[in-house]
């Protein structure tokens, strides 16, 4: 391919749904160039899933590609067995931290736990966006929203490292302040099989950003970009330090049989045992 | 051993729903442990990977009702068979297939509640729930076998439908009819209908909302299909606001089964013509009825029986025609009351009498039921 980037050529011919400043446009902008830099002329080697929220918005029905737009949180099993029937496929999964660690939580550590080949991209913007702002698993201590107006009274979970701890092949998290970054771990994620969780963590002027106290976009990228904490260097920092930080990079890169592999070898062993009957 | 030869078999109602589904060309399950109906996925967890098929076990019924839609649009026949508990945490994701007609298979073989109830036992109380269990408005279709003959017949039947309509079909059996081991016929495979769905034409762009059932691509099959619970068009983009492109969708999604009774209805009539008093029943309960309506006769007593084997949409024609001659209808079920309503609107010139029992897994015997007919003295 010669031609320079456009995002449009893997898009239907609609009008986006994201607010004015979204982090989304950045994050759909950044796999769709990874999509493009590994060559891909078209999204025909791809499946989509999401659920309910404005993530799962990015690709359904936004791709000119085959998107199932599930309910709220039940993204992951979907693709599960979209990724087994169909496994040429390359499934990717994108949701909102609601759907993905809050109401799909179940699902996400299970689809860890059994090494699925699937591409889970998560938008965290720490809120419930769509309905309004409310509090989020995600949103930071003390932060407040529509539902916590004298601040949240909840710790926020790590989802990157809750991915690790499942079993997952590859989990890392950037931000929207980290468009290469995050565009370079698409692409090896998109080149490597089993589990696999990109973190975006991504502003939401709407709902999230004004209520949190950031004054504008430029405000919120740069308190990513100050904010963010190389894994390595987080790891010798202890919680205190950590306080209000977003810790970035890789948190995992390893090899397990995944799903499909282990599924296909029982087909296998199978089908010698009923041809002795 | 592919699929199970012709001839003669001794099983449980349970593996003869397994093996149908085997049969009829189901090859994706996934499900999640629940009784009384763990010898389904036991016993597929086993066979499918035989015939190329895939077995799952999910984290949960939501997963596992997901994991059936999605082998469906990655183009496979997908089932699960699950008890009311399981089958309460799936009725958000039924509504999600009957929204984007996606065609599978929901075995519900009904056990005691509501709640936790008595988990082992038999019951019929989830009539309405197979009718009405999703929010909005929708159309339901569901099964109602009496023997394992039936488990394995309308099994089959089940996935056909499902394949020719593009919706859920639910298969509502009882813990009894899952659990009695009886002889069973497999038919030659050529004396068995198969139906597979309409799939779309290279240049087809058009894939929901028909009346007369779009046809359906599979993913990863260059049709970039756009599948969506949220009101769409016939291309699958979203109109969230617009009432004209909902009423004509969920309209079409609706008629679509609506205007089929006819395809979609089967009951049994046994003596329905001169009786003078009328039963209606289904399932493991139906079983009863027979001898009955025999003790009845040798009393002098003309009585008719309406067996349901299609519960939704409701054998509305039948009922009338039973209702036609009886002026009295016996409506026995192992619940509180749920047919009986049905029956009740349908036949609202005769005296319709429910017939209830509930807790412990007992039926209702053939004494109980020829007591009702009995109870009055002879009405001409």
């Amino acid at each position: 391919m010669t031609e320079t980037f456009s995002s449009r050529r893997y898009m239907r011919d609609l009008k986006l749904p994201f607010c004015p400043g979204c982090g989304l446009f950045s994050l759909s902008d950044a796999f769709l160039k990874a999509v493009y830099e590994l060559g891909n002329e078209n999204l025909d080697k791809f499946c989509f899933a999401s659920g309910i929220g404005c993530s799962s918005w990015i690709p359904s029905p936004y791709f000119l590609a085959d998107s199932v737009h599930t309910l709220h949180g039940r993204s992951i099993p979907v693709a599960t067995s979209i990724k087994l029937v169909r496994p040429n496929l390359n499934v990717v999964v994108f949701g909102g931290d609601g759907d993905i660690v809050g109401i799909g939580l179940g699902h996400f550590i299970h689809a860890a736990r059994r090494n699925t080949d699937i591409l889970v991209i998560m938008g965290n913007n720490m809120v419930y966006g769509m309905t309004g702002g409310q509090v989020a698993p995600t949103t930071p201590f003390k932060t407040r929203t529509t539902t916590t107006p004298y601040g949240s009274f909840e710790h926020p979970l790590d989802a990157a490292k809750l991915a690790v701890a499942a079993g997952a092949a590859y989990s890392a998290r950037w931000t929207t302040a980290h468009p290469t970054e995050l565009k370079e771990s698409i692409k090896k994620a998109l080149q490597l099989q089993g589990f696999r969780f990109i973190e975006a963590v991504t502003q939401c002027p709407t709902a999230y950003g004004r209520r949190a106290g950031f004054k504008d976009i430029g405000e919120t990228l740069r308190y990513f970009k100050e904010n963010a904490v190389p894994a390595e260097k987080a790891e010798k920092m202890n919680d205190e330090e950590l306080e209000k930080k977003i810790v970035v990079g890789e948190f995992v890169n390893r090899k397990r049989p995944t799903l499909v592999e282990t599924v296909y070898s029982v087909l296998e062993e199978a089908k010698k045992s009923g041809e002795q009957d | 051993m592919r699929t199970v030869k012709a001839g003669t078999y001794f099983w449980s109602g349970n593996e003869a729903c397994a093996e149908a589904a085997i049969t009829v060309g189901c090859r994706f399950f996934a499900g999640y442990p629940i009784s009384p109906a763990n010898e389904i996925p036991e016993h597929l967890s086993e066979r499918l990977p035989q015939v190329d098929g895939i077995f799952i076990q999910m984290e949960d019924e939501i997963a596992s009702i997901g994991a059936v839609m999605g082998a469906s649009w990655g183009g496979r026949k997908a089932m699960t068979a699950t008890s009311g508990p399981g089958f309460s945490l799936m009725q958000e994701t039924i509504g999600w297939g009957f929204m984007t007609e996606t065609p599978c298979v929901i075995v519900d073989v009904q056990r005691v509640g509501p709640g936790t109830g008595q988990a082992t036992k038999c019951a019929q109380g989830d009539i309405m729930q197979a009718r009405w269990g999703t929010h909005g408005d929708y159309a339901a279709i569901a099964l109602s076998p009496n023997s394992v003959q039936e488990m394995f017949e309308l099994t089959i039947r089940a996935f056909n439908l499902a394949e020719k309509y593009r919706t859920p079909v639910i298969l509502l059996t009882d813990e009894t009819t899952a659990h009695v081991r009886e002889q069973i016929t497999v038919p030659p495979r050529e004396e068995l209908e198969i139906i597979d769905r309409k799939k779309p034409k290279t240049q087809d762009k058009a894939f929901f909302g028909s009346e007369n059932v779009a046809p359906m691509p599979s993913v990863g099959e260059n049709f970039n299909v756009a599948v969506t619970a949220s009101t769409h068009d016939e291309y699958g983009v979203r109109f969230t606001q617009d009432p004209a492109v909902h009423r004509r969708m969920v309209g079409a999604l609706n008629a679509k089964i609506g205007n089929h009774t006819d395809d979609l209805v089967e009951v049994e009539n046994y003596k329905v013509d001169d009786c003078d008093v009328g039963i209606v029943s289904f399932g493991c309960t139906s079983r009863a009825v027979y001898e009955a309506v025999e003790a009845a006769e040798a009393e002098g007593l003309r009585v008719g029986f309406v067996r349901l084997k299609t519960i939704w949409p409701f054998p509305e024609k039948e009922i009338r025609h039973l209702a036609h001659n009886a002026k009295k209808i016996i409506v026995a079920e192992i619940n509180l009351g749920q047919i009986v309503r049905e029956v009740q609107r349908v036949a609202c010139n005769s005296e319709i009498v429910p017939l209830n029992k509930i807790g412990g897994g007992q039926l209702i015997t053939p004494e109980e039921i020829l007591a009702k007919i009995l109870e009055g003295g002879k009405k001409k």
